[in-house]
């Protein structure tokens, strides 16, 4: 960490004690837990819009330029695949025996061996999976959606919003987890309550001109489900928003029958409220994707587009370059006593900061400094298999997700396969930093699923019957990444982000952590498509 | 006492087979009991640490990394090993690197009171086969705070 951290009671500012950024992200996530604090990023800009502008266009004569790429995940096979349709000679050097990096799908009868030598087996029926990295592409990563058109990955919908998934906080209505619908239902029409009393008491007479004010009231009548009296309590209207106590039905005795609100003060109170914006915000809002079949459908397309051009099982050591080229040296996993040497004129890195920190690389102080700024967020996935789809046959709940204070943050439910019989596979917990995201990820894996079993079970009584068997990655546990992805704070941006980004005589970096949607696999694409862009250009100047 | 759960828990789960762990589970009253027994890791409540003593902060937090014997690990990188760690003889250097991270990890501290800190710097110091005596204190970890 190069940036400076500030004290816990926050810098002095103006005369008055403002909490500096990063203590704003701690209270919220001592607050909200780490999904909150993740969302929280998101809208103090740490992640943003994809600007992508289409099919890249690399015109020109490379004259038979070589290329190195580092890492076939998804920003290096993007570079290597743009750079081979361009005419160069393309090589890719990988860790691991197989393509995608942090886009990876778990099933039946893989196994996982993490940092440690802690290995599991993954005991999941054929066709059910859990992505333990990326799972979902927001409509608007229009980068991805591209390649994904072009390299025939078939995507389905993925469920950010279903509204009779749960929120649950273990110390409001005596632990019992309360319905999305309700709690959006509630608070949107109890606060509209609010509102139309104060505009109709002529309070916000100062904000709302005369005019407005009859279409204030009508558009909150409207919204947050009020009677005619601008009032929000049980009755066929505001049923309408949260659901009846008795649904409507045929022949006799048919009649619905309204469903009794929370009060805004128990709402308030349980800070249920919060979870909200999981489905507000720009980065969560409807439609999102994913890949039939699993994330990793997107990163075997790229793999088999590429072929042999990828070189698997291959350990970078050292990257070196000089007047006429690049040396990268590198061993094979099954022969790491012999050094072998990959050569090129130009190298396009995107092995993660945190394993490339520790790999001596000849690039100049300003970009190694970079390299050596950010930390790696810690992050955990469990995924989880059950004899019955529960959630569906007895509680109507397909796809989606119900957010907890419990450890676990989430429980995800498949979003394919819906109404059908047997077994589901669903992901038991998310937990993206804070304390419990370092606790989990010292655990045992067993022990970790053990974890997420019992603290679902709290969620969802019928855990304890049908649970089957579980997978538990803690990312930085594993071993081709040493952590999720990269944590950029303002300030290290601000610092060091520039000089990361620049071509370093014949090495130019690229990866999310290379771009300003951290985490996002869309991130990890437009920096590739950026980095050989420039790289292109002075290819073809030179 | 504390160090005999936490050790004996930790074996037994690598030891046993996960169908057998779950066989035992599912033989208990609830599942919760059951993770308190064979799970000896405390969960916090908030965002920070709650674990106060040096070895509880030690198998909860850095153990993620550099793992229960303090050996650290290797794959496509290296969680070095704090094992018999001359780097570790200047007293002030872990306190830095807990507080401001280093390379890709974390700066933990920031989720740590001084206090914390301080015990599970000294704890790293005096084991794993280090053996270095002069404590680190809540006041040497407050002028490296910023």
């Amino acid at each position: 960490m190069t940036e400076t951290p500030k004290g816990p009671a926050g810098t002095q500012v103006g005369g008055e004690a403002a909490p500096s950024r990063r203590d704003l992200l701690s209270l919220i996530g001592a607050i909200a837990g780490s999904t909150a604090m993740y969302h929280a990023m998101t809208s103090l800009g740490f992640a943003a819009d994809s600007a992508y502008q289409g099919p890249i266009k690399l015109s020109g004569d490379v004259r038979g330029a070589s290329v190195l790429v580092l890492g076939a995940g998804l920003a290096g096979m993007t570079a290597a695949l743009e750079l081979r349709n361009a005419g160069y000679k393309v090589q890719v050097l990988e860790f691991n025996r197989r393509p995608g990096g942090r886009n990876w799908t778990l099933r039946g009868g893989d196994t996982f061996t993490e940092l440690g030598g802690f290995k599991q087996t993954c005991e999941f029926e054929e066709g059910l999976y859990c992505n333990p990295g990326p799972w979902r592409i927001p409509y608007h990563h229009r980068a991805i959606l591209d390649y994904c058109k072009r390299l025939n990955v078939a995507l389905e919908p993925f469920i950010q919003l279903n509204h009779n998934a749960l929120l649950h906080a273990s110390g409001a209505f005596g632990g019992k987890p309360q319905r999305i619908r309700d709690i959006k239902a509630d608070f949107q029409g109890e606060v509209s309550e609010l509102l139309a009393k104060a505009t109709a008491q002529g309070k916000l007479d100062e904000a709302v001109s005369t005019e407005d004010k009859e279409i204030l009231l009508q558009a909150l009548k409207s919204w947050g489900a009020l009677d005619n009296n601008y009032a929000y309590k049980a009755n066929l209207i505001s049923a309408e928003y949260r659901g009846y106590a008795k649904a409507a039905g045929g022949g006799l005795g048919a009649e619905p029958v309204a469903s009794e609100p929370i009060g805004l003060s128990d709402i308030l109170k349980s800070r249920l409220w919060r979870y909200l914006q999981s489905f507000s915000q720009h980065s969560f809002q409807t439609t999102m994707f994913q890949p039939v079949g699993g994330m990793d459908m997107i990163g075997k397309a790229f793999g088999r587009e590429l072929g042999d051009l990828i070189r698997y099982d291959a350990k970078v050591t050292q990257i070196q370059q000089g007047e006429d080229g690049v040396t990268v040296s590198y061993v094979d996993a099954e022969a790491p006593a012999a050094v072998q040497l990959a050569k090129a004129d130009w190298c396009v890195c995107t092995i993660p900061l945190s394993i490339l920190s520790q790999i001596p690389i000849d690039v100049g102080a300003r970009m190694k400094t970079a390299i050596d700024a950010v930390p790696y967020l810690s992050a955990i996935k469990i995924g989880l298999q059950f004899k019955r789809r529960f959630w569906e046959e007895d509680e109507a709940i397909y796809g989606g997700i119900s957010y907890t204070d419990l450890p676990i943050r989430q429980i995800a439910y498949p979003n394919m396969g819906f109404n059908a019989s047997g077994r589901g596979v669903l992901l038991g917990a998310y937990i993206v930093e804070g304390s419990n995201s370092y606790e989990f990820t010292s655990m045992t894996p067993a022990e970790r699923v053990a974890r997420a079993v019992a603290f679902g079970s709290r969620i969802h009584p019928q855990y304890a019957a049908e649970f089957e068997n579980g997978i538990a990655v803690a990312w930085h546990r594993v071993p081709f990444t040493l952590g999720c992805a990269g944590y950029w704070t303002e300030e290290a941006r601000a610092a060091h982000y520039n000089d990361l980004c620049q071509i370093d005589r014949r090495i130019v970096l690229a990866g999310e952590h290379a771009s300003y949607i951290p985490v996002w696999q869309e991130g990890a694409i437009l920096s590739a498509l950026n980095a050989i862009t420039r790289l292109h250009e002075r290819v073809v100047k030179t | 006492m504390r160090r005999k759960l936490l050790s004996s828990g930790g074996t037994l789960l690598f030891a046993v087979p996960a169908i057998l762990a779950l066989l035992l589970l599912a033989a208990l009253a609830t599942l919760e009991q059951i993770a308190a027994q064979v799970a000896p890791h405390p969960l916090s409540p908030g965002f920070a640490f709650s674990e106060q003593s040096g070895e509880e902060l030690y198998a909860n937090v850095c153990q993620a990394c550099h793992m229960p014997d303090g050996r650290g690990a290797t794959g496509a990188g290296t969680y070095p090993s704090l094992a018999g760690d001359k780097a570790l003889e200047a007293a002030g250097y872990p306190v830095f690197v807990v507080m401001n991270g280093q390379h890709g990890m974390p700066p933990v501290g920031i989720m740590m009171s001084d206090d914390q800190v301080a015990a599970v710097v000294n704890y790293v110091r005096t084991h794993f086969g280090n053996d270095y005596r002069d404590t680190v204190t809540a006041e040497n970890v407050k002028a490296v705070r910023h």
